[in-house]
């Protein structure tokens, strides 16, 4: 038993391909724990952020700065009556979140989060993942249809023709990801790259093309590369429902659009839903555009020391986060009314800190060091999705159909098609 | 190391009695929202009954074409329907005695096949190896079957064409 478990600990390949199903369950359960607590902290982020671009302070009461805010809510939420409309049919409305959340949590299989840091590497993952979440869909109309009102319904209609129009143009961008990974052509700044030979579909061979080429496929072909991954971006927010493109959720027009009837633990677990697949899909944008777990400039900036100054910047970070707790702390009032809040953030400073020092161990950090830098992209993403909504007004319905049809479809036709020529040419 | 084997009799049957219930329940619900959900529940169980014959492209494409594409587009026609007028309808016209006899002479077929037709099955089927599927899925669809493959397409273009044309009044 105990060889089972230590088999893993020198192999080369994910759980999931090398059968070993204790590791594969542990992985599992880190993930999903993960991604929870990941959920929590975005929400705390989103609600911190946007008040701070709208000149207020946001939460301030529970815990430091809100820090505890997240786990407030889910113990309000948890509390909270759970209504079931009279007229609803129960049984799709009360299988509608559990869809979403299913639908959105089954892509983390595949998500990369270093070569051997995956629950497993399916040959069909970007396939797996793009299917999968476009299946969180089905929820949607359903929790619209089964509440048995008018705005839920709308908001459901407007969501089901949203994803299918932005699918498409989405699916575009990702082929043109997936043919570079078997084309030849210029690697970073015209150094010759080399050929792979096949391409592939699997998340983790798409990152290992990207080594091989030595460039992300971010600056593959410039700009085709670019404006691949900007109609993602693009699509992805479409996809996920948020602002700009919140329209089947619009609070002015349709209250809360398909989930206005749901209450209490249900409507949180739409949530959780909502906020695991933002994660998902801009995990499947840094796998396919940048780069996926690799450190910035692994070719040009080699050599031990700059191996081990990367190796040492995740712990690094933790410590200055610690700093800037501390000096929270000592710019805390100091009036006894704030003393709970006070030791409250001295000890999350302490805790962040001992997670730095944590980090700073050599083996944790060559083990932790492709998890970070996955994790640290990812971030950037989810920070864009705050800036997103802070910024642009929700666009109208045929505005947004007129996006999705007339502009980034042929765009992406056209990049599809640039792409396959110049890799036949170079 | 040799990854276990995932087609084992279990999978098999929970897939297939998945799919034949969710089959029985799409023409057995009066409310047409219950039967198209019945009818994803079997398009999904299909998915896995394609992956478990190692064919995972097949089983990706199903899923997002079936029952993350067309379904959706079901389910958005259905729910403007007038649920409560459909419910009254009869569910069942006259020719349900001619559709099971059908049915099972279409079974009958089946089973004749598999008993007699020994020689019809290769004794092992060209199974590719699991990490090169897909690359053999396309090699040969743009090899071997490119004519076939292209006329698909040009047909599938004709009738998108037709669509649009039959949609639109004025063009």
């Amino acid at each position: 038993m105990l060889d089972y478990i230590t088999s893993y600990l020198g192999m080369n390949t994910t759980p999931g391909q090398a059968g070993n199903i204790f590791w594969a369950v542990v992985y599992i359960l880190v993930v999903f724990g993960g991604v929870s607590v990941a959920v929590m902290a975005m929400n705390w982020l989103e609600r911190k952020a946007l008040a701070h671009f709208q000149i207020r302070l946001g939460p301030m009461r529970v815990g430091p700065h809100g820090l505890l805010q997240p786990i407030a809510d889910a113990l309000k939420l948890f509390t909270k009556e759970d209504i079931i409309p009279d007229q609803a049919d129960k049984f799709v409305f009360w299988i509608a979140p559990l869809i979403i959340l299913c639908a959105s949590f089954t892509v983390y299989i595949v998500v990369p989060f270093g070569p051997t840091h995956a629950i497993t590497d399916l040959n069909i993952g970007i396939l797996f993942m793009l299917g999968v979440s476009s299946l969180s869909v089905l929820g949607v109309v359903m929790a619209g249809w089964a509440s048995n009102s008018h705005y839920p319904l709308i908001g459901a209609l407007r969501s089901s023709a949203q994803m299918v129009s932005y699918e498409v143009a989405m699916g575009m961008a990702v082929v043109s990801a997936i043919l570079m990974t078997s084309l030849h052509g210029l690697g970073a700044y015209g150094v010759a790259a080399h050929s792979t030979g096949t391409g592939t579909l699997s998340m983790i061979g798409i990152v290992q093309a990207q080594q091989e080429q030595q460039v992300w496929f971010l600056f593959k072909f410039f700009p085709l590369g670019l404006i691949a991954f900007v109609i993602f971006a693009v699509a992805m927010v479409a996809e996920t429902n948020r602002a700009p493109f919140d329209l089947p959720e619009a609070e002015s027009e349709l209250t809360a659009g398909f989930h206005t009837e749901y209450s209490g633990l249900r409507w949180s677990l739409f949530m959780l839903g909502e906020y695991a697949a933002m994660i998902a899909v801009s995990s499947i944008a840094v796998t396919l555009w940048m780069g996926g777990w690799l450190r910035p400039f692994p070719n040009t900036l080699t050599g031990d020391t700059w191996d081990l100054v990367f190796a040492l910047l995740p712990g690094a970070i933790f410590v200055a986060l610690a700093t800037i707790a501390f000096v929270g702390v000592a710019r805390m009032p100091k009036h006894p009314y704030f003393r709970i809040q006070t030791l409250g953030l001295a000890g999350f400073g302490v805790v962040l800190g001992l997670i730095g020092v944590v980090l700073f161990l050599p083996p944790v950090r060559d083990r932790i060091q492709d998890i970070f830098w996955f994790i640290a992209k990812v971030g950037v993403f989810m920070y864009l999705y705050i800036w997103y909504r802070a910024t642009w007004p929700r666009y109208r319905f045929d505005q947004l159909m007129k996006v999705g049809w007339k502009v980034l479809l042929p765009i992406g036709i056209g990049v599809l098609i640039l792409t396959a020529i110049l890799g036949v040419l170079l | 190391m040799q990854p276990a084997a995932v087609a084992t009799p279990f999978f098999f049957y929970m897939l297939s009695g998945l799919t034949l219930l969710s089959g029985v329940l799409v023409i057995t619900r009066k409310n047409p929202v219950h039967s198209a959900l019945a009818l994803i529940l079997g398009l999904l169980a299909q998915a896995g009954l394609y992956l478990m014959l190692y064919a995972p492209f097949v089983a990706g494409v199903q899923i997002i074409l079936y029952a993350g594409g067309i379904m959706v587009l079901f389910l958005f026609v259905i729910m403007l329907v007038n649920i409560e007028r459909s419910q009254k309808e009869e569910q069942f016209n006259r020719q349900w005695v001619v559709g099971i006899v059908a049915a099972a002479a279409l079974g009958v077929l089946f089973v004749l096949v598999y008993i007699k037709g020994h020689d019809l099955f290769p004794p092992h089927s060209f199974v590719p190896p699991e990490n090169s599927n897909t690359q053999q899925v396309g090699v040969m669809l743009y090899g071997q079957y490119l004519f076939a493959f292209e006329i698909a397409s040009l047909l599938l273009l004709v009738a998108i064409i037709g669509a649009v044309v039959m949609a639109k009044k004025r063009i």
